[in-house]
């Protein structure tokens, strides 16, 4: 089977399950993100099939939200909160200090596929500003210092 | 008999390293051959002490914070599984100044509980408001909430009763009822701490809600980035279907209500009620025109609840208590108990549940204990970033939706980010129209192009090219964007990007007043 039969089956298996939910399109792309990392452009006609829709209706959901993205992520996605409360705790510098590392500005993955970059706008964590978020795991009062030794935990790890 | 420990599983308290904790304890008393009952609690909103252990003795909870990993081995070595001395130990929990002066009607459980307990939900007072309304009329639920002077805890403040009455005399086959749990106010974790601490308190109250209405389908709108939450929901939902407490025949009484999450795609607008229905029936999401109401024409097309997942998560204690119980807190207008956030730069950033009424002064410094980095403190934003920036003038403002209107700015979702002297009003007023730019729908041109302009004419401002010309083309754009928006998004950015020009025309270098009237 080659690569690009296996995403079609994935995609078409994500449909099928969720198609006939009340407002199933919103569902349905979350459910490709999540077993894909990404929603490839060759999906839309599958989906706007599945749902009735016209590609353009589909093309149009998925570009409003920011959240959905139609190119592969790197193998993991660090989000900084550029919101307000991160801002009055040296945000900015840690944002800065983030892309510096990184070599990387927002919605660009690094050389070696290991990390994208992308803001965000709260993550809900205000009362331990500045905060970030690398796949699901949250941290918190973040420094330029405790950033680097994630990064390169992770880096170990993967 | 094993001992009880208590570690949060709150996601600010795993942000700090809360898991870890968690596991070095159970590891370290398998070492010494202890048996501990550890319980992943909620976070008690004291984040500065997270992550914060409590160990149950027989004279309470005693806590110990902030603990790092390091600490593991000492606190064992302290006994502090029997409340031993040790530099964290903080004493009984409850009888710390910032817990104590608080009055917990929403968060009564919040810390104490295991949020995904359905035991300990019913041994807390849970789902005593839903037997109660069980046993009453629609009407009679209804005006209980109207009685109690509930009003919408998302930020606009509008009358919870009023809503439901709406709907509840909107004939219809098909009703809903929404959480709105796009919580993207920065400085604002109270809706997030609810559904991770107490997820059965959001849905018993949506459970009333869909009683009262006759409704029987929810959906919470949860922001996909609240992770945590997501998984809490889902696991506390199972738990309540499984016990009778969802589904067709609640409690036996014959009555259904179905409830399911689903999830936002980072956009902020979706917080806005017509445009997260958009979004629940998988369009953009697109701000609608009002009327119709959503209470006679929401979701599908049909009679629809949306309220904040405060509000609906204060229904319940109301029922159980009843809608004077609640009213009895509060002052004016503002009736019951807001659970505010203290976020940013202060030095106790938490969750401080009190009537309505204190100062923001007495929340900055009696609760807060001033800004984190000892500095004085120069501004803060009340209300997410649609909210004003407050000078040091008007700290002695009550917290009251009336008080703060009258100000000119708006308590909104009870967010309050706390910014010191170092802080650039002018670059948070640009930034307050660049988060406008980028989070606009597009479908009302003050919002969608005047947020572009107004990032440009304030960069104009900050590099100092004709002050003189750009301050007026500011405001006026602002006046537009005030009184031409189609929503709140447009219409309420001017609020913070004013509010700095007017309290602080010197950080956009107007250095002559009578140029920023």
């Amino acid at each position: 089977m080659t690569e690009s039969t296996s995403i079609q089956d994935t995609v078409q298996a994500v449909i099928t399950s969720l198609k006939d939910k009340p407002g199933a399109l919103l569902p349905i792309l979350h459910g490709i993100q999540d077993a894909l990392g990404y929603i490839p452009a060759d999906s839309v006609p599958a989906i706007a099939q599945g749902l009735h829709l016209s590609r353009a209706e589909v093309h149009g959901v998925i570009s409003f939200y920011h959240y959905f993205r139609d190119t592969p992520p790197g193998k993991q996605t660090i989000h900084i909160c550029r919101a307000e409360s991160c801002q009055a705790m040296g945000g900015k510098q840690l944002e800065q200090h983030v892309k510096d590392q990184l070599g990387i500005d927002y919605h660009e993955t690094t050389a070696d596929g290991q990390f994208s970059l992308e803001p965000v706008y709260c993550l809900g964590n205000c009362a331990c500003s500045p905060a970030i978020q690398i796949g699901d795991d949250i941290y918190g009062k973040v420094s330029a210092q405790s950033f680097d030794a994630i990064i390169n935990e992770k880096k170990e790890l993967a | 008999m094993s001992i009880s420990v208590y570690v949060p599983c709150d996601s600010s308290a795993v942000s700090l390293g809360a898991d870890r904790i968690a596991a070095a304890i159970t590891q370290e008393a398998q070492k010494r051959n202890i048996s501990i009952n550890l319980i992943r609690n909620g976070s008690r909103g004291l984040f500065w002490l997270e992550p914060l252990v409590e160990v149950l003795t027989d004279t309470g909870r005693i806590a110990y914070g902030p603990v790092q990993t390091s600490d593991v081995k000492a606190l064992f070595d302290a006994d502090f599984l029997h409340g031993g001395q040790h530099d964290l130990a903080l004493g009984a929990i409850e009888e710390l100044d910032y817990l104590k002066k608080q009055q917990r009607l929403t968060f009564a459980r919040i810390g104490i509980t295991d949020p995904i307990s359905l035991d300990d939900y019913l041994a807390n007072d849970g789902y005593r408001g839903l037997s109660n309304a069980l046993k009453q009329s629609q009407a009679d639920i209804v005006k209980a909430v109207t009685d109690s002077g509930l009003r919408g805890r998302g930020g606009a403040a509008f009358p919870t009763g009023i809503k439901w009455n709406t709907v509840l005399n909107t004939a219809s086959e098909q009703k809903y009822i929404i959480c709105n749990a796009d919580e993207g106010d920065s400085g604002t974790f109270s809706d997030r701490m609810v559904m991770e601490g107490d997820p059965f308190v959001l849905i018993e109250g949506m459970t009333i809600a869909g009683l009262a209405v006759g409704a029987n389908q929810g959906y919470i709108y949860l922001r996909v980035e609240y992770p945590h939450a997501h998984i809490a929901l889902n696991a506390a939902i199972e738990k309540a279907y499984a016990g009778g407490y969802l589904g067709n025949d609640i409690q036996g009484s014959g009555k259904a209500f179905h409830l399911e999450v689903r999830l936002g795609a980072g956009a902020y607008i979706c917080g806005e009620e017509t445009s997260l229905m958009e979004s629940l029936e998988g369009k953009r999401g697109l701000v609608r025109f009002k009327p119709p109401l959503p209470a006679i024409s929401g979701l599908f097309g049909q009679p629809t609840v949306v309220n904040n997942v405060i509000s609906l998560a204060s229904v319940p204690i109301i029922l159980d208590k009843g809608g004077d119980y609640y009213r009895d807190f509060g002052m004016g207008r503002s009736r019951g108990t807001l659970p505010l956030q203290l976020a940013g730069n202060i030095k106790h950033a938490g969750l401080v549940e009190l009537a309505f009424g204190l100062t923001l002064r007495e929340l900055l410094y009696d609760f807060g204990g001033g800004s984190a980095t000892g500095r004085p403190i120069k501004a803060v934003q009340v209300g997410g970033p649609l909210g004003a920036y407050l000078p040091e003038s008007q700290f002695d403002t009550p917290l009251d939706y009336e008080a703060f209107a009258a100000n000119w700015t708006v308590l909104g979702h009870g967010g309050v980010v706390v910014f010191d002297d170092t802080a650039d009003m002018a670059a948070l007023a640009r930034y307050n129209m660049e988060f406008c730019a980028i989070e606009s729908c597009g479908k009302c041109t003050p919002c969608r192009i005047g947020s572009t302009r107004g990032t440009e004419v304030i960069d104009e401002i900050i590099n100092g090219h004709e002050i003189s010309k750009n301050i007026p083309l500011l405001r006026d754009l602002c006046n537009t964007l005030l009184n031409g928006s189609l929503c709140a998004l447009g219409g309420m950015t001017p609020y913070p990007v004013l509010s700095a020009l007017n309290h602080f025309p010197e950080d956009f270098g107007v250095t002559d007043t009578t140029n920023a009237a």
